[in-house]
């Protein structure tokens, strides 16, 4: 008599039965606690290799000494010889073989990151060597005076 | 009634049980066993920042957005630089446009001017994920979609994630934000690809002053290491006990 | 602008002097339909299960729409989740593999147990119509009558048996569902305050009054709304009943002595739910930790309307004087009603978009501005059109569950 009381409850135990099932087949094999805690190790093991295998742009300057070594010789003597190539010259992934040319950025902007004029006392910027570039040779690339692998104007 | 009234109670009282079972499955370690876990590990990556070497070019901005592929004119960045400048009334005025991808190059601050000579200090910040030991973000994601590797670098597994913002909401530091074409939460990961490959990350390598460096906090003979050792370093935010792992050199109280 | 540039948040989010990079209001007006939603559903099971399990006579009426309607809340309780998340084809996740240490992760369990405790309740109440159904159809012919008879079939689940003594236990166990639902309703929506209450990151979310407080106001917005839609449709009735030639059957619109009653209930669980705000407000100032700066700047003046005169003054305090009053008329009742469901709703959004007013630097605002016309279905399910929709799907989900469940018989 009492049998048709349970019938609600095997509804919610197909129910579960059911997560489970789709559980077996839709979390990945590597899914779990990989490390000490639940808390911050629970994830799905392959990611990290995932991660691993995102593609590197950013070459570094011994890279590009190995071709371009008469342009690495002359910024390493300069003030500039802590700039990254890369930084002006822009991520050497696929260069020489699939990028043939690299862009430069010859902006002004690009170099005034660091030469616009900001008077900030006990701050490094306020040390730079800066120009207020309203006023300063307004129409021209930094470039056409300023070698960027030599800035010093004496030295040119 | 008064039997079903008892009845009642009591199966209150076994659904608030039942409904509680899930904290069980919470792993709890006991201070040793964590302080034994911990040291067998060889890595702990960490940052160091030193705002004092820092001039705000922003090309540490610029090469993380280029080398993590997030898009170049999207808000959204996973480093990026603060401009501070404290003025003699002790007010602080803070900026970080376009999150200084493109430098400071303007002496304005969000169009206000401020005459130099009412410049007490000024300063700037580069900012990036703190790698939380107890990170915040890791402990709410419903799915476990983020976690905390090997070497102590939070991860978000973009596969898995259901973009449900959690992770965003928990971090204290804003780091964490919708990236606008996986659709998944993204944040810095100390350009793991990078790390794991013996580089060091893009935006370590594009800074011209030495403000950014990276260091394995296990190795004893490491320059960070030694720093962070020797020298007074703090970090952002201790207050909320995530435990930071990106240490400051120089960092003002009007930091925030 | 590109596709690739579309940021979630950019659209409505206005930034005021300093604030990070990457912050944009990320939980918008889907966010504050979840917890009102879903705080509909608690509030409008606890008005039923008073009913059930502490046989308040004077509620049964509205106990059994109450308990309907809370079947046709439930799906909407969980839509606006639904829609605000990025990866919505990935909803199932939290199901498969859940993190419980995120107060999110049990979203699914719970609801899922909620969900078979309320149909459970439906069924054992009425099991006996179900079957009273099958055997008025059995003779009628009509591929419109056999589809209903085996609807009415599966909705037996077999069981035919309608002796006194089945009807007996199927009472009993719907009074003890009742009873179970009650802290599976209140963990249910108190785990949705839980949800803001533990973000530590949050300077205005995070208290631990903050599921409690959840809790009191659901239950307030739930009792006001199932009141509320009692007294229109039972009103409706009436009218109609007027209107028509036959007067055989006489319907007399919402009972006076039953509204009042819920009224009462109503009333109680507001003065808990205002004191508990009040509480939490007066704390924050008094102990002025850090945030409260930042916190005060947004409260007692970026959101002052809203929070002050819009939520505690229109939403709480005038229809609480408007319930208290003497001589308490049904029109009075649902004036104060609406009033107490915008309240309640007001301060979902001052809690969900408040909280997200200021930034982590506590140096900058940010504003919200609700997408009207959408462009795209960011912008319509993340603009006044999305929440429109999930308020309207709870009706039209009990109109058409009414056909088969009829909870409007007058006893």
């Amino acid at each position: 008599m009492k049998n048709h009381v349970l019938r609600p409850l095997w509804l919610a135990i197909g129910l579960v039965l059911l997560i489970m099932v789709a559980r077996h087949f839709m979390v990945p094999e590597d899914f779990g606690v990989h490390g000490d805690s639940f808390t911050y190790n629970y994830y799905r093991l392959s990611n990290v290799d995932e991660w691993k295998d995102f593609p590197v742009k950013y070459q570094g300057r011994e890279r590009c000494s190995k071709c371009h070594e008469e342009n690495f010789e002359s910024i390493s003597h300069s003030r500039h010889k802590k700039i990254q190539c890369e930084n002006c010259h822009g991520p050497a992934a696929g260069h020489p073989r699939e990028v043939k040319q690299l862009v430069i950025d010859r902006s002004r902007e690009q170099c005034l990151r660091c030469h616009a004029l900001l008077d900030y006392p006990n701050s490094r910027r306020g040390m730079m060597k800066g120009v207020v570039s309203e006023k300063h040779k307004r129409k021209f690339e930094c470039s056409k005076c300023h070698n960027p692998h030599n800035p010093n104007l004496e030295d040119r | 009634m008064t039997c079903s009234r008892r009845q009642f109670l009591k199966d209150t009282a076994t659904t608030t049980l039942a409904a509680a079972l899930p904290v069980s499955t919470m792993v709890f370690l006991t201070p040793g066993e964590l302080k034994a876990a911990v040291e067998n590990k060889k890595t702990r990556w960490t940052f160091l920042v030193d705002t004092n070497k820092c001039v705000g070019c922003g090309m540490c901005v610029k090469a993380c957005k280029l080398e993590n592929e997030i898009p170049y004119d999207a808000p959204v960045t996973r480093t990026w630089v603060e401009r501070y400048v404290i003025t003699k009334d002790g007010e602080a005025h803070i900026d970080s446009p376009m999150g200084g991808r493109d430098g400071f190059i303007d002496d304005k601050i969000r169009d206000e001017v401020i005459d130099p000579k009412d410049i007490t200090k000024a300063f700037f910040v580069p900012k990036l994920c703190n790698q939380c030991e107890n990170a915040p973000c890791v402990q709410v994601c419903p799915v476990g979609a983020t976690y905390q590797t090997e070497d102590g670098v939070v991860l978000i597994d973009r596969d898995w994630c259901i973009g449900c913002g959690y992770c965003i909401m928990a971090c204290p530091y804003g780091v964490r934000f919708f990236h606008p074409v996986t659709k998944t939460a993204d944040k810095c990961n100390f350009c793991y690809h990078r790390t794991s490959k013996g580089l060091e990350p893009a935006c370590v390598q594009a800074c011209a002053f030495d403000a950014r460096k990276i260091g394995n906090l296990k190795d004893p003979d490491d320059p960070v290491a030694k720093t962070i050792a020797t020298k007074r370093v703090a970090v952002l935010k201790d207050e909320y006990g995530t435990k930071p792992h990106v240490f400051y050199l120089g960092l003002d109280e009007n930091v925030r | 602008m590109s596709p690739d540039l579309v940021v979630h948040g950019v659209e409505w989010t206005v930034k005021e002097l300093f604030v990070y990079p990457n912050e944009f209001i990320y939980w918008s007006i889907q966010i504050v339909m979840y917890p009102y939603m879903t705080g509909l559903v608690a509030g409008a099971f606890v008005l039923s299960s008073l009913y059930h399990v502490f046989d308040q006579k004077g509620l049964k009426d509205i106990a059994q729409f109450s308990l309907v309607f809370s079947l046709a809340l439930l799906p909407v309780a969980a839509l606006p989740l639904l829609l605000h998340l990025q990866q919505p084809t990935r909803a199932m996740e939290p199901l498969l593999t859940p993190h419980f240490t995120s107060a999110i992760a049990a979203f699914g369990i719970v609801f899922t147990t909620y969900a078979l405790i309320v149909v459970s309740e439906i069924w054992f109440v009425y099991r006996k119509y179900f079957v009273e159904q099958v055997q008025e159809l059995k003779g009628k012919s009509g591929i419109a009558n056999t589809m209903t008879r085996l609807l009415y079939q599966v909705l037996t689940m077999g069981a035919y048996d309608v002796s006194d003594e089945a009807i007996a236990v199927d009472n009993k166990a719907a009074k003890i569902l009742a009873g179970v639902g009650i802290p599976v309703a209140c963990f249910l929506h108190g785990y949705a305050g839980f949800i803001f209450g533990s973000v530590k990151a949050n300077a205005l979310w995070m208290s631990p009054l903050m599921p409690v407080i959840f809790i009191m106001s659901a239950v307030v917005s739930g009792i006001a709304l199932c009141m509320l839609t009692y007294i229109i449709i039972m009103e409706w009735q009436a009218f109609r009943n007027r209107r028509s030639a036959d007067k055989s059957v006489q319907i007399h619109g919402a009972e006076k002595a039953v509204v009042f009653e819920a009224g009462r209930y109503l009333l109680g669980f507001l003065v808990a739910a205002i004191t508990l705000e009040m509480l939490d407000l007066i704390f924050r100032g008094y102990t002025a930790m850090k945030s409260w700066d930042i916190l005060r700047s947004v409260m007692y003046g970026k959101d002052f309307f809203n929070i002050f005169i819009l939520q505690y003054t229109l939403g709480n305090l005038v229809p609480f004087i408007l319930l208290l009053l003497p001589k308490l008329t049904i029109k009075r009742t649902v004036v104060a009603l609406i009033l107490i469901l915008f309240g309640v709703f007001m301060m979902r959004w001052n809690v969900v978009i408040g909280g997200q007013a200021f930034s982590l630097s506590f140096s900058g605002y940010m504003h919200y501005h609700i997408p009207i016309i959408p462009h795209s279905m960011e912008t319509f399910k993340e603009g006044l059109f999305g929440a429109l929709t999930v308020i309207a799907i709870p009706f039209v989900l009990f109109s058409i569950i009414n056909k088969f469940v009829p909870s409007l018989r007058s006893h």
